[in-house]
């Protein structure tokens, strides 16, 4: 089987520095940009927060926005903007949808007051009680911002995407390997245009609760990801991330200019994290990827937590990078999102034939560079990779 | 060993099923073929209160035994391990590692109520999520739970699986989805063998509230094993439900270079995604009879190939009509039978498509069409010969299409064939 050429046409990109791919190359571009971050609404957890907008100009529709919870409407509002960049408004219907989601959001008051009422009641009387109070205080429409595969469905409803629709579940692998499949698909001649991506709000206390149970999420005052001690952590970064992928011969019919050329994606599960498991299971990526010798430039998806960044490091250790950045020093922690967030720098990065200065004190190097390796180390368990190219 | 797209053909060297109808492939399909109803009354939890109080349900054995029910990921982790395990023995690989990826069809998770009842009352009575994240810290045994990674890697690290494992969800469609996953990457070459599996766990008090609430459930309560009707008149609602299936996919090549024995081949994958309603199909059908369409074109054969149709078939007054019109407009004036197996499971979710296209692959090793129980009176907006009440023994039969149609939209079917 001939393999097509891949290429990234369209970026949308929602972070709390701002919004679509002109606003991150503004703030990136240049040295000294300052994370924003919020460290007294979720104490002693910081978050970087969403930024303000106004989601009408994507999901015009009042009641779409009502059916979602900000999660959905981030992700769905990324969507838009990445099929906006790629003119690809008149594509949608043959669009193929691969979404990597997380778990939609709660209605928190209600879970902290039936919580609060019935914890120390005896189990057999609570039950009903329960029950009662469930079938009166939950809300349907909040059910479907609650499953996970609703925030395709809404991409589909409010932007027409009906080629296919997938979702992926997973943590960061699940947006790694939505990307591989998404671009896996369009290069063995699966259909001509595809989006990917996935979103995270980040303030949101029920992801709190689940990611700080396992203790992956930062405690304390902000710190660069290079600088959380002890076991380190995450930050929860609001982050909408979608691309559009498309093979170059159907980018070069219609006229659409090329960001980036997608070169490889790799990805992989080492069952255990320490002890260099996690390294080598990255290098044998690295090795399958056959990366050609040139500068390159490395996005790490670097989460915080230390198990995975002290593997991270000793890979990148071994691969001779011009110059690493460390995104989640100024972007945040994603989670699903943060691949293909930094798939989408990379991209912006090569479009604009530049690279970023440092965004971690770690951050070593310099650009112009001629390839961009992504990274992703989840902050559980993952290993995953993309090599981007300046398209031709 | 090439379809006609130049593809390997994907063959079916192992099935395994867990059901409310019994652990294991065979249990499940002799109950399935005498019409045996998997419906009863919901025992996990007290059902006062409840508009809906039956459900097809899966008691680990040691609930059986009297043990606390445990939580959904628990419960499709276990089940899919026993579906994964029966397939691989029937498939006679992976001793010592599988060698290709794994494809977990699962529904989303997250913290029941039992979880947030034991945080709070470890908070001395606080259920907000602040002191619940306060006493949770350091509680890698709910983080590892219900992380959405969680069940796929400790699936993949039982069996030995390559690559990264992939959960997935498509709402209804996600057992055809897992499937079709893994015959997409066999078809690239990326692996020889694919492990796809479907499964979901999810009856707990507020998913069934939340079902009911969206006015998808039937009420039926009475006579559990009556309540799921699809196609027939007095239809109302589905019956929720649980299991899990499993199906060891190979390259045909692969597998006759080993020796294993063909149960069948997935011939046809195809997808369509609407853009209409959040819960509800596009009046027009487009959508599922593009799905079916796409499936059948992708097997490359023609709608007169396929002998039979395993339906979606709900047995909500909405789908089971929109199936019909989808059935209709793929079939023309002569559409092949068609019936459902949640008349007898229930609706088993996230399973649902797995479990599915298991049955579609007895169904053509047996000859034997499995029946729409609970028909008592024909709906006369339903013309499909729906296989009433009691299973028909056919020959030839050598095509099935399965369909699956989700929630968000989103439609899979498949074609799966007798060995060539």
């Amino acid at each position: 089987m001939t393999r097509k050429e891949v290429v990234i046409t369209g970026i949308g990109l929602v972070s709390s520095l701002g919004e679509g791919p002109e606003a991150h190359w503004t703030v990136l571009s240049q040295p000294g940009a300052k994370p924003v971050v919020d460290e007294a609404a979720f104490a002693p957890y910081a978050v970087h927060p969403l930024p303000a907008m106004s989601f009408d100009a994507q999901i015009p529709k009042k009641g779409d926005q009502r059916q979602m919870e900000p999660w959905q409407r981030l992700g769905t509002y990324a969507a838009g903007l990445a099929i906006d960049q790629a003119g690809a408004r008149g594509l949608v219907s043959d669009m193929h949808l691969i979404v990597a989601a997380g778990g939609g959001e709660r209605d928190v008051a209600v879970d902290e007051a039936v919580a609060t009422a019935l914890c120390a009641t005896p189990a057999a009387e609570a039950g009903a009680i329960l029950n009662e109070r469930l079938a009166t205080d939950l809300r349907p429409t909040l059910f479907l911002a609650q499953l996970s595969n609703l925030l395709a469905g809404n991409i589909s409803i409010v932007h027409g995407v009906t080629g296919s629709s997938r979702t992926f579940m997973g943590e960061e692998a699940a947006a790694a390997d939505a990307v591989r499949i998404a671009a896996a698909r369009l290069a063995e001649g699966r259909g001509g245009i595809a989006l990917v991506g996935g979103a995270y709000a980040s303030q949101r206390w029920d992801l709190v609760l689940l990611y700080g149970a396992g203790g992956a999420v930062w405690r304390g005052p902000f710190a660069p990801v290079s600088a959380r001690d002890g076991a380190g952590g995450f930050v929860g970064g609001a982050l909408g991330a979608f691309l559009v992928l498309e093979t170059a011969a159907h980018a070069a019919a219609r006229g659409a200019v090329p960001l980036a050329r997608i070169a490889g994606v790799a990805t992989d599960a080492a069952h255990k994290r320490g002890g260099g498991a996690s390294a080598r299971a990255a290098r044998a990526l690295w090795d399958r990827l056959a990366v050609p010798d040139g500068r390159l430039g490395v996005l790490s998806g670097m989460t915080g937590v230390a198990e995975a960044r002290i593997e991270e490091e000793a890979f990148l250790a071994g691969i001779g990078a011009a110059a690493v950045r460390r995104t989640g020093s100024l972007l945040g922690h994603g989670v699903e999102a943060t691949f293909p967030a930094n798939v989408a720098l990379g991209a912006l990065a090569l479009s604009r034939g530049g690279f970023y200065p440092a965004m971690d004190p770690a951050d070593v190097g310099d650009g112009p560079v001629d390839r961009i390796l992504v990274t992703g180390f989840g902050q559980w368990r993952g290993e995953a990779l993309a090599l981007l190219e300046r398209a031709a | 060993m090439k379809d006609h797209l130049g593809r390997p053909l994907v063959a079916v060297t192992g099935i395994g099923i867990v059901s409310p109808l019994g652990w294991g492939r065979e249990a499940t399909w002799a109950a399935i073929t005498a019409g045996t109803s998997g419906i009863s009354r919901i025992r996990r939890f007290p059902t006062e209160k409840l508009r809906t109080t039956i459900a097809g349900t899966v008691e680990l054995p040691e609930e059986a035994a009297g043990a606390e029910p445990v939580s959904s990921p628990v419960r499709v982790e276990r089940m899919a391990e026993a579906a994964v395990a029966e397939a691989l023995a029937q498939a006679a690989i992976g001793e010592g590692g599988f060698p290709g990826p794994l494809m977990v069809g699962m529904p989303p998770v997250e913290y029941e109520w039992p979880q947030r009842f034991e945080l709070a009352r470890q908070a001395n009575g606080n259920g907000t999520y602040r002191a619940a994240t306060d006493v949770a810290a350091g509680r890698s045994d709910l983080y590892e739970t219900f992380m959405f990674g969680g069940v796929g890697e400790r699936l993949a690290a039982r069996f030995g699986t390559r690559g990264a494992p992939i959960a997935l969800t498509t709402a209804c469609a996600t057992g055809a989805s897992a499937i079709q996953m893994a015959v997409e990457a066999i078809q690239r070459g990326e692996a020889d063998a694919a492990i796809a599996l479907g499964a979901d766990g999810s009856v707990q008090p507020e998913a069934v509230i939340r079902f009911s609430l969206l006015s998808a459930l039937t009420a039926r309560n009475d006579e559990p094993e009556k309540a799921s009707r699809p196609f027939e008149k007095t239809r109302d609602g589905f019956v929720m439900s649980e299991g899990a299936a499993a199906l060891v996919l190979e390259s045909l090549e692969h597998a006759t270079a080993r020796g294993a024995v063909v149960l069948g081949i997935v011939s046809g994958c195809g997808e369509r995604a609407d853009s209409f309603h959040r819960t509800r199909s596009n009046p027009d059908g487009h959508a599922i009879i593009g799905a079916m369409r796409n499936a059948i074109a992708d097997a490359g054969i023609a709608p007169a190939d396929i002998g039979y149709v395993n339906a979606h078939g709900t047995g909500t007054p909405e789908n089971d009509k929109m199936e019909t019109l989808g059935m209709r407009a793929v079939f023309g004036d002569a559409p092949p039978p068609i019936s459902s197996n949640k008349s007898m499971l229930g609706h088993t979710l996230s399973a649902a498509g797995a479990i599915e296209a298991a049955l579609s692959l007895l169904t053509i090793r047996d000859q034997l069409l499995p029946p729409t129980i609970n028909h008592v009176e024909a709906d006369p907006a339903i013309t499909l010969d729906v296989v009433p009440n009691v299973a028909r023994q056919v020959t030839g039969l050598r095509h099935v299409l399965s369909n699956s149609f989700g929630f968000g939209g989103q439609n899979v079917c498949l074609v799966v064939s007798a060995a060539p």
